[in-house]
Formats: structure tokens, sequence, C-alpha cells
């Protein structure tokens, strides 16, 4: 494995503007630049305020509507004030990375949907575990990925093209195996082959995915098993970014020209890899948790390398 | 497959009917706690009802990792339990679906 790095470590400079952040929801902003995206600044930050022309989207993850207790009993209130942060971003779409429920109960479901739908703002979807507890999945497909060009029925996984782009949204939550972590497995695999056969290399690629594709933390099952044969396939690609979710705290990493990302929940923090007897929600001081949650919005702007870049992917 | 009766219970009902449920059933439990089932590895005698019960702050699954699974949960929440009767002897691995790191096995003789 490369250099991983979590948020709190090294990266002191970000950490220092996070602890002076009020409100929920951290954001970064991106542009590609020279083939390679890269974080331009923090939402709420005056860079990031400045207009970017480009194709802007947000991503958001980790919702665990239904989750009500320490150290957070509204997970809908940070929801929205999440969201609140991308709709003031006004990004042309938004990602989810999954968990948007905590129990894939119908009612946790209509919350997010409601919540999210009010913003008014494209959406794609992708499972997160949380998700999937429930009839093989079917329940979150019908609900929150209508319409997408499906790479199987009842897959959760899809791709389509945007301004130039390509977004590929995997599911690696679903079939897991006794031991394992996150598995994408050979159907979505021959899938994602074929999806990209005749594709240009210069095609910018984004993949987006609940658990982290690679391997952040084998003991806490953080990552997925076969992501090694995804990232082959996209290895020709000279451009490529991963986000993902499930981690609940930013970490990221380069390797070769593939950027990966995990994003924070908008419900709570977890901790970071080993520091824990086991990853379950991190308990915070009252008043501290909007500072640990996020959002990171994305602005994917060709060919403008003038704007700054803040936060750069490691290695870049 | 039909030797096995799972059935998921409310906190609330056995917060009203203490630990042993039922009658003359014979029934052991696992604990849910960190991410891990304890004990791991249960040795219980034919007909016992195993009840697990989640202390973690997030949900579980107890699904069996024989194809076709012998029996699987819905997602148990805090404090919440599932429960199967093993009336068939043998060796019954089971994982939880969302955390497949999570892993543990009844024995029944």
């Amino acid at each position: 494995m490369n250099d991983a790095r979590n948020d709190g470590g090294a990266n002191s400079g970000r950490r220092k503007l996070l602890g002076c952040m009020a409100w929920v929801g951290t954001g970064l902003l991106w542009t590609v630049s020279g083939g390679v995206p890269r974080t331009l600044g923090l939402l709420g930050t005056a860079r990031a305020a400045q207009p970017m022309p480009g194709l802007t989207f947000a991503q958001i993850s980790d919702s665990h509507i239904g989750f009500s207790r320490d150290p957070n009993t509204d997970t809908p209130a940070t929801l929205k004030a999440a969201l609140d942060l991308v709709v003031a971003q006004r990004p042309a779409m938004l990602l989810h990375t999954g968990d948007v429920s905590h129990l894939s109960r119908p009612e946790q479901f209509d919350i997010a949907a409601q919540l999210i739908g009010a913003t008014g703002i494209e959406t794609h979807y992708v499972p997160g575990e949380h998700d999937w507890l429930e009839d093989n999945g079917r329940p979150f497909v019908a609900r929150f990925q209508k319409g997408a060009q499906q790479g199987a029925p009842d897959g959760g996984f899809y791709s389509f093209d945007r301004d130039g782009l390509h977004f590929i949204g995997l599911n690696n939550v679903a079939d897991l195996k006794a031991g394992g972590l996150g598995a994408l497995g050979a159907r979505q695999l021959d899938w994602l082959k074929s999806d990209l056969a005749g594709r240009s290399a210069s095609t910018p690629i984004v993949v987006f995915a609940h658990i982290p594709l690679w391997v952040v933390y084998r003991d806490w099952g953080w990552g997925t098993e076969d992501g090694a044969q995804a990232l082959a396939l996209l290895r020709r690609f000279g451009s490529v970014t991963v986000l993902n979710g499930h981690i609940h705290q930013i970490m990221q990493k380069v390797e070769g020209n593939v950027a990966f990302h995990t994003a924070r929940s908008t419900a709570f923090p977890q901790p970071a890899p080993g520091t824990a007897a086991s990853p379950g929600p991190m308990k915070v001081e009252p008043g501290r948790l909007r500072d640990m949650l996020g959002v990171a919005s994305v602005t994917l702007t060709r060919g403008q390398s003038r704007l700054a870049v803040v936060d750069t992917p490691l290695g870049a | 497959m039909s030797a096995l009766i799972a059935r998921r219970r409310a906190a609330l009902l056995l917060a009203v009917l203490p630990v042993a449920p039922l009658a003359a059933e014979p029934a052991a439990n696992v604990t849910i706690d960190n991410f891990t089932f304890t004990p791991a590895l249960l040795t219980v005698p034919r007909g016992t009802r195993v009840i697990w019960t989640n202390r973690d702050d997030m949900p579980h699954t107890v699904v069996s990792d024989a194809t076709p699974p012998a029996f699987r949960s819905h997602g148990i929440d805090t404090d919440e339990t599932f429960d199967v009767m093993f009336d068939r002897p043998g060796r019954w691995g089971y994982f939880c679906a969302m955390h497949a790191h999570m892993r543990g096995a009844v024995i029944v003789q």
C-alpha cells in the first residue's frame, strides 16, 4: 500500500482550518489540471466562494438516517445542514456514496429522499451496507437508482457521461463473503470491463463507491477484496478519481493516475484505523460534532490550472 | 434449512421476558460487542435456541455462511436480538453480512 494518510495526521494545515469551522460540512472543491483532479479549497472559504467555470458536483456520504444515539441524535438535521452547504455552491449534481439510511427502513429512505430531493439537485447514489439489508438491496435500487443505466438488473451499479467525464457508480456492499472485505464480484467486474472498452484513455473517469476501493485497514474490513482488479481496468486512463465513503473521515492517496479520496459522514465520525477497539461511532465533545462531519464539493474544471490548490492529492 | 427456525424479537419484549425466553427450551447467548461475536465458538446440545444480542451502537447481522444461507437476520440494531433454534447437529458457521470480518460458529451436538 502506498501512503494512505489520515486527515488528523500530517495534514496539519487542513486540520487547523477545520478547527475554525463552526458549522457542519466542510467541502472540497476540485479542478482537473493536467489530467489530475485537484482539490481547490474547502467550502465556505473565500477561495472556494470564487465562481468557477466547468462542471461542479458535490459528494455527500454516510447520512445514516435512522441513527439517533451519541454523538448525533438528529441525523436528518446534520444531513440538512450539509445539503444547505451544497445548495449554496449550486453544483450541477450531487453524488451520495452510500449509507443513506441506517437500517434500510422505508421511513429512513423517505426522510433522506425528501431532504435530498428538496434541493432540486440531480443526485446519483450508490449503496452502503446499511442500505442493502433487505431483499438484496432491491428497495434501495428501486428508490435511489431510478432511471440509472444499470450494469445488471438489481445490481446497484451503473455509469453515465457528463460534460466529457465518465462517471461510474459501483456497488461493493452486496453479497460479501464471510471473513472478507467489501466486494465487487465477477459480474460487476465483467460489466466494468465492457463499460470501459473502447473509451479513450484521455476520458477523465470518476468512480464512486461506498467502501474504499483500496485497503485502508483490513482488520476493520475497510477495503475492497477485488478492488485491485477494478483499478487494473482503470490504469490506462490518464485521470481517474475514486470517491468513497464508509470510513467517516477524510483519507487520500495517489497511485499513478488514480487519486483516491474518502469523504466525511454527514452523521458521525469514526476513529482513525486502529485507534479504537472497533470502528463504531466516535464520541465527541458536544459542540465539536459538526467540525467532524462534511461534504466534499467537487469542481472539475478542465484545462484551468490558474486556480489555487489548497489540498493536492498526495504525490501528484 | 427447514430445521432451523429463525426469528427476530424486539428488545422490549426481552425486557419483559427475562433471559431464558421460552419455558422448557434450552437457550444460549452470544453477544456482539466491539464488532465481535462472543463467544465466537459456541457448543450447544441439539434443540437449543441461540440468541444473539447486539450491544454495539452500530447494527449488525447474523448470516449463515452455508450456501444457500441456513439463516439470515435483518439488521439487528443496538440492544435488539435475533435467535435461531438449532435442532440439527453439525457446525453452523455464520458472519455479519455488513462487517464480513466478524465471524462465529455454533456447534450443535
